[in-house]
C-alpha cells in the first residue's frame, strides 16, 4: 500500500530556505541590527587590527626595500682597556678595496658642540654631536639634501656645515645660508638633510667637511664610524671580512652592524602587540556570538505558534531545524559584512592618513568570514534543534 | 463504495501523564463530504483533528490517511502526508505578520516543492476563489478578522488537499465575519472539496451535512444530516 515512489514527500527548495530564512529577519529589522552589532565589531576589530599593523609592516619593509639591505656600518668600538678606540686613518681605502664593496664612506667624532650663536653656554650641547664627513658619505647611506646642498671638493675645506635633520630643527635652522657656532669660530650652514633612516646618528649630527675638520678643528684623522655598501650576495662575506681588514691589529674592537636588521625587527614587532588586540576582537566575536544565540532562543520561544503552523503545513523537522539554522547564519554572516566593511574602511582610512600602502591579509578576511559563519551555525544550532523537536501539536496549542 | 480518505479505526490516544483523550474511536470520511466534528471543550475533538490530520501518532489502533497507515511513518513521511493531501485552518489564522496576502497563501504550498511563480499564481487564484481577489497586497493587519480567516482558507485550498481540516474557524470571529467564513467553505465544498469543521458551536455544526459528535474520548452519535 505505501509504495515509496508514489509516496508524498515535503521538499523545501534551497532558493526557498533562504527566503524563509531572511523574510523573518526582514520584520524585525531593530532587532537584526542589535543582535548582528555584536558580530559586526568583532570582525571589524579583528580586522582593523591586522589589517593596520599589515599596512605598517608593509610601510616599513617597502621602505626597507627602497633603503637596500647591503649597508653595513662599523663602529670603532672601545678598546680591551675600556676606552673609546680609533680606526686607522687608512681603513675607508682599505674597505674600498674589497671588491664587492662598490661605495664606502666615513664619519669621524669631534669632541665639541654645535650652537647657535655664541653667547649659547659651552654646555648646552643639545645632543648634537659634531662630526667630520667624507665626501661619499650622502650616496653611500642614501641621504638626500631637504635644503641647500652637500658638500664639494671646494666647499669641504671651508668653515661650512651640513646639519641631520633633528641637529638642525634643534638649532632652529631650516633653511642654508646662516651661521652657526662651532669650534671657536663662524660656520656657515651650507645646507640640511632629509631623516637618514639608516643611519640614524647622522640626524642628530652637524656634518664639517673632511679636509676643514682637519685644518680648522684639529681632527686628527681617524674615522670612528664607517658605512659601506656591497652586492647583496655578498653582505655577509663582507661581514666577516670587515673587522680585519678595518683594523687589521685589534679586530675584536671593531664592531660591524647591519641597521637594516633594527628595522626589519621593528617591522616583525610591530605584530606583537597586535596579539592583545586581536583577543580583544576575539572576546568581541564571543560576546557577538552569544548575542546571536539568544537571539535566536528568544525567537524559537516567540515563534511556537509559526512553528506549528510550518509543522501543519509540511515542513519536516529536518525543515525546521534548517530554517532555524540558515537565520542564524544570515544574522551572523550580515555582521560579519558589516563588520568586514568597518574593518576596511578603518585600516584604508589609517593608511591614507599615514600615507601607506592598503593591506588587508587574505587570511583575516577569510579567517573573518569563516568565523562569521562558525559563530552562525554554533549560535543556530541549540536553537535550531529545540525549534525542531517542537511537537507540532504543542506547538499549534501555544499562544 | 469507494475507499474512505481517511479512516480511524479503534484509535486510542493516551498522553504522558494518564490522560486519556480518546478511547477507541472508529470514523471513516469519504471524498467530497461535509463533515462537523462537534464536542465540548476536552471531549476529544482536538486530538481527534491531531489524528486525522497526521500530526501526532496514536496509541493504539490505526488511522489511513488516503490508505497509508500513519502510526507507522517516521516524521519525514507524516511532514510528506501533510505537505500534500491535508490543509488546515486554524481558529487563529496563524498568518505571517507584515507578509501580504499573496504571499502568506502562496507559503502554504513551500513544502510541496512547487516553484514560487506557480505558487504565486495558485494563490492568487485561491484568493480570488475566496472572495479576496482585491486584497492580494494587503497585510494581515490591513484585514478584518473575517477577511485574514478567509486568507487562511485560501491557503490551506490553493495546493488542493484532499481534505480540509478547519479547526473552529469562527471561534475568534463575530457572528457576521463568521458566517462569511463557513459561506466560503460550503462554496468550497460545493466545488468539490472534502471539508471536516471541529467546533463546539451547535450553529456551526448544523451548516455542515454530517454531524459527529464526541463526548469523552468516545463518538457517541454521527448524524449523516440531509446538506445544507
Amino acid at each position: 500500500m505505501t509504495d515509496p515512489a508514489a509516496f508524498p514527500v515535503s521538499r523545501l527548495r534551497p532558493s526557498d530556505l533562504l527566503r524563509v530564512g531572511a523574510a523573518n529577519l526582514r520584520v524585525r529589522r531593530l532587532r537584526v541590527l542589535l543582535a548582528s552589532l555584536g558580530i559586526a565589531i568583532g570582525i571589524a576589530t579583528v580586522l582593523a587590527v591586522v589589517g593596520v599593523s599589515s599596512s605598517g609592516q608593509a610601510d616599513l619593509l617597502r621602505r626597507l626595500d627602497e633603503l637596500g639591505t647591503n649597508l653595513l656600518t662599523v663602529k670603532a668600538g672601545q678598546t680591551l682597556l675600556g676606552k673609546d678606540a680609533k680606526l686607522p686613518a687608512e681603513s675607508v681605502a682599505m674597505v674600498g678595496r674589497i671588491s664587492s664593496v662598490y661605495a664606502v664612506a666615513a664619519t669621524g667624532d669631534l669632541t665639541m658642540g654645535v650652537y647657535r650663536t655664541d653667547r649659547i653656554p659651552a654646555d648646552q650641547t643639545r645632543g648634537i654631536s659634531v662630526r667630520a664627513a667624507g665626501l661619499t658619505l650622502l650616496t653611500t647611506v642614501q641621504g638626500e639634501v631637504a635644503a641647500g646642498r652637500w658638500f664639494t671638493a671646494a666647499t669641504e675645506r671651508h668653515p661650512t656645515v651640513v646639519l641631520g635633520d633633528l641637529a638642525a630643527a634643534r638649532l632652529g635652522v631650516r633653511a642654508p645660508g646662516g651661521t652657526v657656532w662651532l669650534g671657536g669660530r663662524r660656520f656657515t650652514v651650507l645646507g640640511v638633510l632629509k631623516p637618514v633612516p639608516l643611519a640614524p646618528g647622522i640626524d642628530r649630527a652637524a656634518l664639517v667637511g673632511w679636509t676643514a675638520a682637519r685644518d680648522l678643528l684639529g681632527f686628527d684623522g681617524h674615522p670612528t664610524t664607517l658605512y659601506e655598501r656591497s652586492t647583496p650576495e655578498e653582505v655577509e662575506a663582507v661581514r666577516a671580512v670587515l673587522p680585519r681588514t678595518v683594523n687589521p691589529e685589534h679586530p675584536e674592537e671593531v664592531t660591524v652592524s647591519r641597521p637594516s636588521d633594527a628595522l626589519a625587527a621593528r617591522a616583525a614587532a610591530s605584530g606583537a602587540f597586535t596579539g592583545l588586540l586581536l583577543g580583544l576582537g576575539a572576546v568581541a566575536l564571543l560576546v557577538g556570538g552569544v548575542g546571536v544565540a539568544n537571539t535566536m532562543v528568544v525567537s524559537v520561544l516567540e515563534r511556537r505558534g509559526e512553528i506549528g503552523l510550518r509543522r501543519a503545513l509540511g515542513a519536516t523537522r529536518g525543515h525546521i531545524r534548517l530554517q532555524f539554522l540558515t537565520e542564524s547564519l544570515l544574522l551572523s554572516g550580515l555582521g560579519g559584512l558589516a563588520g568586514l566593511v568597518l574593518g576596511a574602511a578603518v585600516t584604508s582610512g589609517y593608511a591614507l592618513a599615514g600615507g601607506f600602502p592598503t593591506v588587508l591579509p587574505f587570511w583575516a578576511v577569510g579567517g573573518g568570514l569563516a568565523a562569521t559563519l562558525v559563530i552562525g551555525s554554533l549560535a543556530g544550532l541549540y536553537p535550531a534543534v529545540r525549534a525542531a523537536r517542537l511537537s507540532p501539536t504543542v506547538a499549534l496549542g501555544a499562544t | 463504495m469507494t475507499t474512505p480518505i481517511v479512516c480511524l479505526e479503534n484509535v486510542v490516544k493516551t498522553y504522558p501523564g494518564g490522560v486519556c483523550a480518546l478511547r477507541g474511536v472508529n470514523l471513516e470520511i469519504h471524498r467530497g463530504e461535509l463533515l462537523a466534528v462537534v464536542g465540548p471543550s476536552g471531549s476529544g475533538k482536538s486530538t481527534l483533528l491531531h489524528m486525522m490530520g497526521a500530526l501526532d501518532r496514536p496509541t493504539s489502533g490505526r488511522v489511513l490517511l488516503a490508505g497509508h497507515d500513519v502510526a507507522a511513518l517516521p516524521d519525514r513521511r507524516l511532514s510528506g502526508l501533510r505537505a500534500s493531501l491535508i490543509g488546515f485552518v486554524f481558529q487563529r489564522f496563524h498568518l505571517a505578520a507584515g507578509v501580504p496576502a499573496l504571499d502568506n497563501v502562496a507559503d502554504g504550498m513551500l513544502y510541496a516543492g512547487v516553484p514560487l511563480r506557480e505558487r504565486r499564481e495558485r494563490a492568487a487564484a485561491a484568493l480570488e476563489r475566496v472572495g479576496l481577489g482585491g486584497r492580494v497586497t494587503h497585510r494581515p493587519h490591513e484585514l478584518s478578522g473575517g477577511e485574514q480567516q478567509r486568507v487562511a482558507v485560501a491557503r490551506a485550498v490553493a495546493r488542493r488537499p484532499l481534505v480540509l481540516y478547519a479547526d473552529e474557524p469562527t471561534g475568534n470571529l463575530d457572528s457576521v465575519a463568521g458566517a462569511e467564513v463557513l459561506d466560503v467553505l460550503r462554496d468550497l465544498h460545493a466545488d468539490g472539496t472534502t471539508i471536516v469543521i471541529i467546533t463546539h458551536e451547535q450553529e456551526v455544526a448544523a451548516a455542515a451535512g454530517r454531524q459527529v459528535r464526541v463526548h469523552d474520548g468516545h463518538i457517541v452519535a454521527d448524524v449523516p444530516g440531509g446538506g445544507p
